[in-house]
């Protein structure tokens, strides 16, 4: 009688080490399906759908690439919702901007356990090395997130496997640990090596990551946010716009979105009902939206502001439209602000 | 509606994800997909150019079939056999 064919799901986040990861395990006979979280910070996607920035760039989910670059399923999950607790209550805290690494990895890899038990599948894999990252990825971290994900002995990472305890597919002989991979630190030649190896000429490499909660300006702009709303929340419209245009928040009551070319004047544009928008008739410019309770001089204040990110700079007057949630339009003559009448302070 | 491709059922169903940036409108073709049998017809209209390659990648991942992708001013229409 043949041995049962064990089932693992790996977390493919698009990079190389899960894309390895699952080239490893899938190697060794197990057959491996992928989950990727959606949590609305993901890199991944939108970025490069709204500017026009990189349109030379393959626009491609890398989750989904790599999937079909290994010839395994894909299942994407919708995590918004249930990830604003990670985000707003990190029990384990915060790393060097806003990014909750430790306690999103144990929330992916519980929701990984909960998947699992759904559909029969024996274990869960990640890309994970010890000591690459310095919130998740140490030594006195990784034995966390087995624990508190409820995952335990089922978490294998077959990147560094022989750094760590046996887990069960390997105690159980389900894969061959001597097989697996003993990687450590921060250095990338391994995997850069294992990849060649296995005839990836192709992967993606991400600079700064896979989340915008890591990144110093996003992280700075969600917490203006949320002190301007005097409170910690977010719908998945704030934290979109968030990755948009120049914000500039000339009064604590009152913030401008500026977009910075065409694809961010056409992704603004689908909000013009939910925010007054401002956009220069007179010369060529950026659409604006405002966020706010503006008072009617704080609108003449945002139509010259609007007016120095146009064409029509150095102009005496700029034809400014401003369109109210309602659709009520009305123009302004307005003479641009100069550089210096534009504080750093103002830029979010 | 006829059937136009060996395979299809009389079902058509419609999935707007308009507006929706990439991974969201694969997402809700996923789920959609999850509720339909072989043989079924979705049609999903978006916004986002990402879909064009995602959907097509997602639906070759789970052996769903595209039978077609329109551009229709700035809607992507795709239109996915179920399998």
């Amino acid at each position: 009688m043949g041995q049962q064919q064990r089932k693992a799901v790996a977390l493919i986040s698009g990079g190389l080490d899960s894309m390895l990861a699952a080239r490893v395990v899938k190697d060794q006979g197990i057959h491996v399906e992928g989950l990727n979280f959606f949590t609305g910070f993901c890199v991944e996607g939108h970025t490069h759908a709204i500017r026009r920035v990189g349109k030379n760039k393959p626009k491609r989910n890398n989750s989904l690439w790599v999937a079909e670059q290994l010839g395994i399923k894909l299942h994407i999950i919708d995590v918004i919702e249930e990830y604003k607790d990670i985000v707003l209550n990190p029990a384990h805290g915060y790393g060097q901007n806003l990014n909750p690494c430790l306690d999103c990895k144990i929330f992916m890899v519980n929701k990984a356990k909960a998947w699992c038990e759904e559909n029969k599948f024996d274990f869960i894999f990640t890309g994970e090395v010890v000591g690459q990252r310095p919130k998740s990825q140490r030594r006195e971290t990784l034995p966390i997130i087995a624990r508190e994900s409820g995952a335990d002995d089922r978490l294998l990472r077959p990147l560094c496997a022989k750094n760590l305890p046996a887990t069960l597919p390997e105690r159980e002989s389900w894969v061959d640990r001597e097989a697996l991979f003993d990687f450590h630190g921060r250095n990338r030649k391994p995997q850069i090596a294992l990849a060649e190896s296995l005839g990836f000429s192709e992967y993606a490499q991400p600079a700064g990551g896979c989340c915008f909660l890591t990144d110093k300006a996003y992280a700075g702009k969600l917490a203006d946010l949320w002190q301007s709303r005097g409170e910690r929340d977010y719908e998945l419209d704030d934290i979109m716009l968030l990755k948009v245009g120049r914000h500039l928040r000339p009064k604590p009551h009152y913030k401008l979105i500026v977009s910075r070319e065409e694809g961010e004047n056409n992704y603004l544009s689908g909000y013009r009902n939910e925010f007054i928008s401002l956009e220069s008739k007179s010369c060529n410019g950026p659409l604006a939206l405002l966020d706010g309770e503006p008072r009617d001089d704080d609108i003449e204040q945002a139509a010259a502001i609007v007016a120095r990110y146009g064409q029509g700079r150095d102009a005496e007057e700029v034809l400014v439209e401003v369109r109210m949630k309602n659709g009520d339009l009305r123009e302004l003559s307005i003479k641009p602000l100069a550089a210096d009448e534009v504080p750093g302070s103002w830029h979010v | 509606m006829k059937c136009l491709v060996a395979g299809m059922s009389e079902n058509s169903f419609n999935l707007d994800a308009r507006r929706l940036l990439c991974p969201l409108p694969v997402i809700r073709t996923q789920d959609r997909i999850k509720e339909l049998v072989a043989g079924d017809l979705l049609k999903v209209t978006c916004t986002d150019p990402g879909a064009l390659v995602d959907i097509p990648s997602w639906c070759r991942i789970h052996g769903h079939e595209v039978i077609s992708t329109d551009t229709v001013d700035r809607d992507i229409i795709i239109r996915i056999l179920v399998k």
